[in-house]
């Protein structure tokens, strides 16, 4: 399968824990971006990245959503770094059951970091931008990979979880209904 | 549609545990913006003068200012308005952090509390569901532990706590509210104590309506950069190991006098090395690229965040080093102690102990060594233990309380109110003006666009004054002709202090941080946020039609708002001088005149209170009524015009 194999760019966010101020100015920017129409509001609540804070053991951590999942993890570990506590939940960019991390508000669908794609393409995600201290960098790098990954849109991600939860008949039923009553 | 607003308040009345959201007018906003400005309206309609602070009807209002919310970078800060038993007049006190822009998303502009708790409790927002919670197991616990312990009850790692520590509870006059990295001073906690309220949670996720919102972004985006460079915003101070400024040029002790020679490079090594083994994050507040509160971990002391000149307080009153401050920071804190006014009240306690005043009977078992005695008095003073009973109140009353001369050693308060030890030479014309009728109690509250000190080469000088684009150009006409050891006209002196003034008063209407606005033009001269460009951020968040000379006006506005508060509470011209000794060398011929000079220009009568036609000419015609009405104003008094608002509605 050598002829498969593809030049894929992988972006990355690096994380300097000990730089980030706790400003929380990624938030701002992420959830600008991402209001339809486009900087219409902002909103923390609506952000695809989250500073973690537990001010008094200094803990800062700024995480990116991640994928959804419908069920928690068992595996609950203590990291100590420093002389810092940091529970996995720390670092995990995950939206699941056990959290209101990377849920929409009104909703409660999932949200993923979509790194700020945008026509034209932004220089660096809006997050890396805004972010002064250089908590957080943008990196890419190429990757050879054997296929391209078929890219599930926003849309097809939030059916999934609501898929998940319903099931797909009853997502097909209360679809078919809606058009109905539409046209009707 | 509201914009940048959220067009409700939360009324809470705490004897009958009632929760109520009130919608606001929005004419309101138009007059007032926000903040303080429609605090204070509130405590105008709603807490009559005969209402004494720690009676149930007094109002304690969290606001939040007008650009909360918006992506304005560093507009974050939150207000706290009520009455002072200190002073019985307003009191005012303001912080920063994330509690402010977390309210507005849940849907609030404000939280009006009023009555009083039977018991201790504490108040949790979520969005729409607002519940007052028994708050009996957070007794005693510190102001940050208590937000921590809130946050894991409620498993809301997200929702932003301010809370009181013991001294607010016991209801010192000294308690702070504390947040986060940040702290409301002046004294505000003794009413969120005297309210039974420990606490306030509150977590939310609704948007806030922007007027033009990609165009505002656009600007806020420019503007975050301009501040993250611009090196005379935020605080310079703390950030700087030199501490020469502040130990060379403010009083040690009780406010006594300076101590000469201190400061040199090993003294500076030396404490340099202390704040990088405590020290352990600069943190900002809430979309702020500055980052002016330092994370302090001391060792066996509860983790706390340090801010502003509280740095040395404790350490200049005690005659100590660095380290000591560190320390009892490390206590105070917790306790939810002000940096600025509690240092003075042990200083002075001390001094009373050693002039005879106060004896071995007083305090049974007070330690000889200084740094002990300030620890020692701390613990009395949070319990209002033996003479802490006294101390608590703060040193005017104290003093009162004690007597047997001790009223000879309060000499640095003002309107009964402790301000920042300073012990200068030669008076300072704007800066009389400043102190004797500043209603925000402290001087760096008031002062901060104009410059302290003129520059001496004249080069210099017109450099400064071509880049000054926040100043109006009387004032660079004046700072121009401005050398060293003079003394400015007393049309300047009025003009800066208007324009120091103003600033503040939009800055506390609107919550934009004062390091990035009206304390930061003093230094420098460029300050990110000034009356020329914050009229455009207003109007893009807001949808209303602002200028320069319409922010001046709303400013103007508050200002005489804010000023009839306490002209009703019995303010009075015989109240408006500063601290005694402040001033080694007084002019009291010119005194007067500059104090004549300041109403006139902001259409007082001779005894500081605004006149008919001042108020009416600024939509107050229901204060000047009310001033009629009780004889504070005359109805000849102000010329006032048949032609003004408050007749229209009668004709």
């Amino acid at each position: 399968m050598k002829g498969g194999l593809k030049k894929k760019i992988v972006k990355e966010i690096k994380v300097d824990l000990d730089k980030c101020s706790g400003c929380r100015a990624c938030e701002i920017a992420c959830s600008a971006f991402h209001a339809r129409p486009k900087y219409s509001s902002i909103n923390p609540a609506r952000a695809r990245i989250r500073v973690i804070k537990d001010e008094l053991n200094d803990v800062y951590v700024p995480i990116r959503a991640g994928d959804y999942t419908p069920a928690e993890c068992n595996g609950r570990h203590v990291y100590t770094i420093n002389e810092k506590e940091y529970t996995e939940c720390s670092f995990c960019g995950v939206s699941c059951p056990a959290r209101d991390y990377f849920k929409e508000p009104d909703s409660g669908l999932p949200l993923k970091c979509d790194m700020c794609e945008d026509d034209p393409p932004l220089s660096e995600p809006l997050c890396v931008q805004v972010c002064r201290p250089d908590a957080l960098t943008y990196v890419e790098r190429e990757e050879e990979v054997g296929e391209e990954e078929v890219k599930r849109g926003e849309m097809e991600i939030g059916l999934e979880s609501l898929a998940n939860k319903y099931g797909l008949q009853k997502i097909m039923d209360t679809v078919a209904r809606m058009s109905m009553s539409k046209k009707g | 549609m509201r914009y940048a607003e959220t067009g409700f308040n939360l009324e809470i009345d705490l004897t009958r545990g009632n929760i109520e959201r009130v919608e606001t007018d929005p004419r309101l906003t138009e007059l007032h913006l926000g903040g303080q400005g429609t605090a204070g309206k509130i405590l105008w309609d709603r807490v009559p003068p005969e209402v004494e602070p720690f009676s149930p009807n007094n109002l304690l209002i969290f606001s939040t200012g007008l650009l909360l919310s918006t992506p304005v970078p560093g507009a974050n800060r939150s207000v706290v308005d009520t009455f002072s038993p200190q002073t019985n007049f307003y009191s005012h006190s303001l912080f920063g952090g994330f509690f402010g822009p977390e309210l507005k998303h849940a849907g609030y502009d404000k939280i009006v509390i009023r009555g009083k708790s039977p018991s201790l409790v504490y108040l949790w927002i979520n969005n729409d569901k607002v519940e007052i919670r028994d708050a009996g197991h957070l007794q005693g616990k510190g102001a940050l532990e208590t937000g921590a312990l809130i946050q894991e009850e409620l498993k809301e790692e997200k929702a932003q706590v301010a809370a009181i520590g013991l001294a607010g509870e016991n209801r010192v006059y000294m308690a702070t509210i504390e947040h986060s990295n940040s702290s409301a001073s002046r004294g505000v906690g003794v009413i969120m104590g005297d309210k039974r309220l420990k606490a306030i949670a509150v977590r939310g996720t609704k948007d806030i309506n922007i007027a033009r919102p990609a165009e505002l972004f656009e600007i806020c985006n420019r503007q975050y950069q301009e501040i993250y460079d611009n090196p005379y915003c935020g605080d310079i101070f703390l950030h700087e190991d030199d501490e020469s400024w502040h130990v060379d040029n403010f009083a040690w002790g009780n406010a006594r006098g300076r101590v000469k020679g201190y400061w040199n490079k090993e003294r500076e090594d030396k404490w340099a090395g202390i704040t990088r083994k405590v020290g352990v994050r600069w943190t900002s507040c809430y979309n702020c690229p500055k980052d002016c509160h330092l994370g302090i971990s001391y060792p066996k002391r509860h983790k706390y965040f340090m801010k502003c000149y509280s740095k040395l307080t404790y350490a200049m009153a005690a005659y100590q080093e660095l380290d000591f401050n560190y320390d009892i920071l490390g206590v105070t804190q917790e306790y939810g102690l002000d940096g600025f006014s509690t240092p003075q009240v042990l200083a002075f306690a001390i001094e009373l102990y050693e002039a005879g005043i106060l004896t071995d009977k007083d305090l049974p078992g007070f330690p000889s060594d200084t740094a002990e005695r300030f620890f020692w008095l701390v613990e009395r003073i949070v319990r209002r233990e033996g003479i802490g009973d006294a101390l608590a109140n703060g040193v005017y009353w104290a003093a009162r309380q004690i007597g047997k001369g001790a009223e000879e050693f309060d000499h640095n308060t003002m309107k009964k109110f402790e301000q920042v030890p300073l012990k200068l030479g030669m008076i300072n014309y704007p800066y009389f003006l400043m102190y004797a009728t500043g209603e925000k109690m402290n001087i760096t509250q008031i002062e901060g666009s104009y410059p302290q000190v003129p520059i001496a080469d004249k080069e210099e000088r017109e450099e400064f004054v071509k880049n000054w684009d926040a100043a109006p150009d009387r004032f660079k006409k004046w700072f121009l002709e401005w050398e060293p050891r003079q003394h400015q006209s007393i049309e300047a002196a009025v003009n800066i202090c208007d324009w120091n003034e103003t600033m503040h008063y939009i800055d506390d209407a609107i919550g934009t941080c004062a390091f990035l606005s009206s304390f930061r033009g003093q230094f420098g001269g460029r300050p990110p946020y000034h009356i020329y460009n914050l009229p455009n951020f207003v109007s893009l968040a807001t949808g209303m039609d602002l200028d320069t000379d319409g922010l001046w006006e709303i400013a103007r506005r508050n200002r005489n708002l804010i000023r009839a508060l306490n002209v009703r509470r019995g303010l009075r011209r015989s109240d408006e001088k500063p601290p005694a000794d402040h001033w080694k060398k007084r002019d009291p011929e010119m005194e007067t005149k500059l104090l004549d000079a300041y109403y006139e220009f902001r259409g007082w009568n001779n005894e500081g209170i605004p006149t008919k036609e001042t108020l009416d000419k600024l939509g107050l015609d229901y204060v000047s009524k009310d001033f009629v009405q009780r004889g504070i104003l005359t109805d000849n008094e102000g010329t006032p015009s048949k032609e003004t608002s408050a007749e229209k509605g009668k004709n």
